[in-house]
């Protein structure tokens, strides 16, 4: 090698570090990005119509009097120093609060029978888990009145004491929230990595130590999340106490009192934003466990098998028949009672409670306008709910806007979580009921439930829709771009095929929510389109409890038959698409 | 010497050169918010080349390999593919293929399906598009494996699926991200020798990423070897092996000891840790330049072999380590460390076990020097 050659080793010719650097780059954005992007523009819009501006026109009107006058906070001073409203806020907080010290620990020990032991039919311990969450939760209540109601079968055990109240909210709530409750907490004791309790087995850590320090850890983020679940759950119902409360005033029955009974929405704002308070407070709670929750489990965790043990599994499989029993025996109860002709005096069989006409103006229209209800807000839902996460997840990222739309959208995705269906739709009777608004023709129709409904019930779907996306590989977009196949058409060939269980899951979940909800549409219904489970309360509250009943039946027995028509086209969907997953 | 390797390069048949020019990168430069990623990167790619892009993780290769189709483009400068000028251009109206460390196969689609999937339109008519996907596939030895999804076959095959599935529309660039490293090493080894008989059967220009520079080395005509968003030097295997442009390129490249040194009176020798070494490189430099020295393990002799060097000296062995073909010694002698390997006979014939002490050399003209950072 030369010297020269050397030279130029030492002093290699390098681009000039701090000099000028190339002309900026204009990009072009293709097609499918600015399809995407107009996309989220459409979401965006629609979430604002449909979400932002009603909870803004409810805010403004908390602060103003009946005339339209600002107030300040008049109106809040008028809430604090009124005892029955105050009474209310403590009584929400108590019962929510022992609902959660009831069903935690149950839900805990179901759920760990069902993951960590050896007991059988750990299938139908599952099925019948779920049961409550596909009836309206006016059905326990109503169940309850049968047994210990003032004509209850069962009244003597009360020593004569009263269901309706405190006891009887506590009772069918326990009901009521059992499976939310129990699905987070199996999830969080399924992804158990069996290499952490070999390795606490090895340093002979004892079967109490090991449960403390690996098992409750382990599950202590599914613990605070079941925990906040429960208890906004209890407080933001309405049907319940409703129905079983007797005099017992909550904060839900403040607000449908404040604006069916008193007319007086802004003090119902009020009680709304009140409401408002404790569900936004669980929600921060939520997502702060959901974001620790994350990583505990690796991908190279080595799943847990238990072995059989008799001392642990009879005493779990006793709890599991006694709370299945349960809770079949409340559905039992109801459907028992929607069948008797004249309880508890006449106990003979008949079908004349199911002569909805009989008892309510809307008879059975009221059932078939809720299944229109329901399937409209599913299909409708499921597509925007599915399209939009799509967009957010693989639209464009790049520019400012880009980013600034995504975390807008995002935000208001889900944001409805945390706002309680009675607030939702206080809010939609204030924004769509004002005169000026031209989407004022909404009110009273389908429409406008099909609308709350979606709201209502978005974040859930968006959350499932999400995560299933999550887990395609996230290059699927720029492989097609590189085949210069467009984006639509791998949405169609390729994501919505992978994701077809997880939008089956979505249509379902908004399917069943919209059938038995109470809370929101309470408000929203016309003379031509009340639902169902509005019709419920209301034979319940012309002392048509056995009618009341029959509904609330009907209105398990669709869910029901959707969610098993679910389960076998999953099967027959599974056959035909999903063969790729199989070895 | 030095043609002889680069015949030995491409596996026996001479460079067919000179080749023109195909991609045509100027000053191009990358920023993620307030992170440079790529600082005014200038290179330029001929038909038909394979060349990859090696580095340590974090030093922009990616993000260059990803600027090129435009799936993250770049903020500044200029991509020429051809004669067209592409740097702002949405990836689907660029003319590329690309291969990702994750696959990326579409899990509901049989291999022939995947391999397909950019065969529509009018430009491909059923039979034509048949016919291609059945072409690729026996290509990549999988016709047995046409029917069957992803999930069923192994890493390696899927692999190569993905490999047909970015060749099958005849695009005029490879892009390679990472293509081997979630392969296990005999499957690895096996396909990069697989993806280069490919490569130059069908003569598509390719860039490969890796953080393999062996695996590098064994496949490129051209290494482009990167470090904090700058390009650090460009040459064949060979030239950035034994020419390195810089202290980061000779220590990223190939095994080699490094010592600091200082420049002395008389032309061409060095002084380091009080050991005066001659060193070609160092002829020209000035009296007292402080110095970063490196040496590769295969240039050090030991006893009789370094006999005749000037600058040999006595070190002691502290370290053996038998690697199969050679022996990997590691020597001290005061304030100074170095590596050489040895073949296992000449180890035995020196009697070189920990304890000994051994007479060393280093060729002059194999003592690479580059001035030490100031």
């Amino acid at each position: 090698m030369s010297d020269a050659v050397l030279g130029e080793r030492l002093s290699p010719p390098r681009p000039n570090r701090d000099g000028p650097q190339g002309a900026p780059v204009r990009i072009t954005a293709s097609l499918d990005q600015r399809l995407m992007q107009a996309g989220l523009g459409l979401a965006l819009g629609f979430l604002v119509v449909a979400l932002a501006l009603p909870m803004g026109v409810l805010l403004v009107r908390a602060f103003e009097d009946a005339n339209g006058a600002f107030v300040g906070l008049a109106n809040f001073a008028t809430y604090v120093t009124s005892p029955a409203l105050i009474r209310s806020v403590w009584n929400s907080v108590w019962t929510a609060g022992v609902t959660t010290l009831l069903v935690v620990p149950l839900a805990f020990a179901y759920s760990y029978a069902l993951t960590r032991s050896c007991i059988p039919f750990k299938g139908a311990f599952r099925a019948v888990m779920l049961l409550p969450i596909l009836a309206p939760s006016l059905l326990p209540a109503l169940a309850l009145i049968y047994l210990f109601g003032n004509q209850g079968m069962l009244r003597w055990m009360l020593f004569g004491d009263n269901i309706y109240g405190p006891g009887g909210i506590i009772a069918a709530q326990v009901f009521y929230t059992f499976p939310s409750a129990a699905i987070i907490l199996s999830v969080a004791l399924a992804t158990a990595d069996a290499r952490l309790y070999e390795a606490a087995e090895v340093l002979k850590a004892g079967r109490a130590r090991i449960f403390r320090t690996v098992t409750l850890p382990g599950a202590r983020f599914g613990l605070v999340s079941a925990a906040v679940v429960v208890f906004t759950q209890v407080i933001t119902d309405f049907g319940i106490p409703k129905v079983i409360g007797g005099q017992f005033q909550v904060l839900a029955t403040d607000v449908y009192k404040q604006v069916v009974g008193l007319q007086d929405f802004n003090m119902g704002a009020v009680v709304g934003i009140v409401l408002l308070l404790p569900a936004i407070g669980a929600f921060a709670l939520q997502r702060w466990a959901e974001g620790k929750r994350s990583g505990t489990l690796t991908g190279r965790a080595v799943p847990y098998v238990p072995r059989p043990r008799a001392r642990r599994d009879v005493p779990l499989l006793m709890l599991c028949l006694l709370t299945a029993g349960a809770l079949i025996g409340i559905v039992g109860v109801a459907i028992w009672g929607s069948l008797i002709r004249f309880w508890p005096y006449n106990l003979t069989l008949t079908l004349d409670n199911y002569e909805f006409s009989r008892f309510d103006s809307s008879g059975w229209g009221a059932f078939s306008t809720s299944l229109e209800l329901a399937t409209l807000t599913a299909f409708i839902g499921t597509a925007i709910v599915f399209t939009v996460a799509y967009f957010l997840e693989r639209g464009p990222q790049a520019s400012r806007i880009a980013r600034l739309l995504r975390g807008t959208v995002g935000l208001l995705a889900t944001a409805p979580l945390a706002i309680p269906g009675l607030v939702l739709g206080l809010a939609y009777i204030l924004f769509f009921n004002h005169p000026a608004n031209p989407l004022g023709v909404l009110y009273g129709t389908l429409g406008i439930l099909v609308l709350n409904s979606l709201v209502h019930f978005y974040t859930v779907g968006h959350l499932t829709a999400t995560t299933a996306i999550r887990q395609l590989d996230p290059e699927f977009e720029a492989v097609s771009a590189s085949l210069r196949v467009p984006v639509w058409s791998t949405f169609g060939r390729v994501t919505v095929p992978i994701c077809l269980p997880a939008i089956m899951e979505i249509w379902v979940y908004i399917f069943v929510n919209a059938m038995t909800t109470v809370s929101a549409v309470i408000f929203l219904y016309g003379p031509d389109t009340k639902p169902a489970s509005v019709a419920v309360v209301h034979m319940d509250e012309a002392g048509q409890a056995s009618a009341a009943a029959a509904m609330a039946c009907m209105l398990l027995a669709a869910t029901a038959a959707v969610k098993l028509a679910q389960l076998l086209l999953a099967r027959l969907v599974d056959r035909a698409t999903q063969g790729w997953r199989r070895r | 010497m030095s043609a002889a390797l680069e015949t030995l390069a491409v596996g026996g048949k001479p460079l067919p050169t000179p080749r023109s020019a195909y991609l045509d990168i100027v000053s191009v430069g990358k920023v993620f918010g307030t992170f440079t990623a790529l600082k005014d990167v200038s290179l330029t790619i001929n038909e038909g080349e394979f060349v990859s892009f090696v580095g340590p993780s974090g030093c922009g290769k990616t993000t260059l390999l990803r600027a090129i189709p435009g799936l993250d483009p770049a903020t500044t400068g200029v991509i020429r593919q051809g004669a067209r000028e592409i740097t702002g251009l949405p990836p689907a109206e660029r003319d590329f293929g690309i291969v990702f460390q994750s696959y990326a196969l579409f899990p509901n689609m049989s291999v022939a399906e995947n391999v397909g999937y950019g065969l529509r339109g009018p430009a491909w008519p059923r039979a034509r598009m048949t016919a291609r996907v059945d072409e690729l596939i026996r290509l990549v030895g999988l016709a047995e494996h046409a029917h069957k999804y992803p999930a069923q076959l192994s890493g390696g095959q899927q692999q190569r699926v993905a490999l047909a599935r970015a060749l099958a529309p005849e695009p005029g660039l490879l892009l390679l991200d990472e293509p081997l490293s979630a392969l296990d090493a005999i499957v690895r080894l096996h396909l990069r020798q697989e993806i280069r008989a490919l490569q130059r059967r069908l003569g598509v220009t390719t860039i490969m990423v890796t953080h393999d520079q062996e695996e590098a080395m064994g496949v490129s005509d051209r290494l482009v070897v990167m470090s904090r968003g700058r390009v650090e030097q460009v040459g064949t295997p060979e030239e950035v092996y034994r020419r390195p442009a810089s202290a980061f390129v000779a220590g990223f490249v190939g095994r080699s000891s490094a010592f600091d040194a200082v420049v002395e009176a008389a032309p061409g020798m060095i002084v380091a840790a009080g050991h005066h070494l001659p060193a070609d490189a160092a002829r020209g430099l000035l009296y007292g330049t402080e110095l970063r020295v490196f040496v590769r393990p295969e240039d050090v002799r030991l006893g009789p072999a370094a006999a005749g060097l000037p600058g040999a000296l006595q070190m002691e062995v502290v370290h053996l380590e038998f690697l199969g073909a050679a022996c990997r010694i590691t020597l001290e002698a005061p304030r100074l460390r170095l590596e050489a390997d040895a073949s296992p006979d000449l180890v035995q014939a020196l009697g070189a076990v920990p304890g000994v002490m051994l007479l060393v050399g280093v060729p002059s003209e194999r003592l690479m020097v580059f001035k030490a950072d100031v």
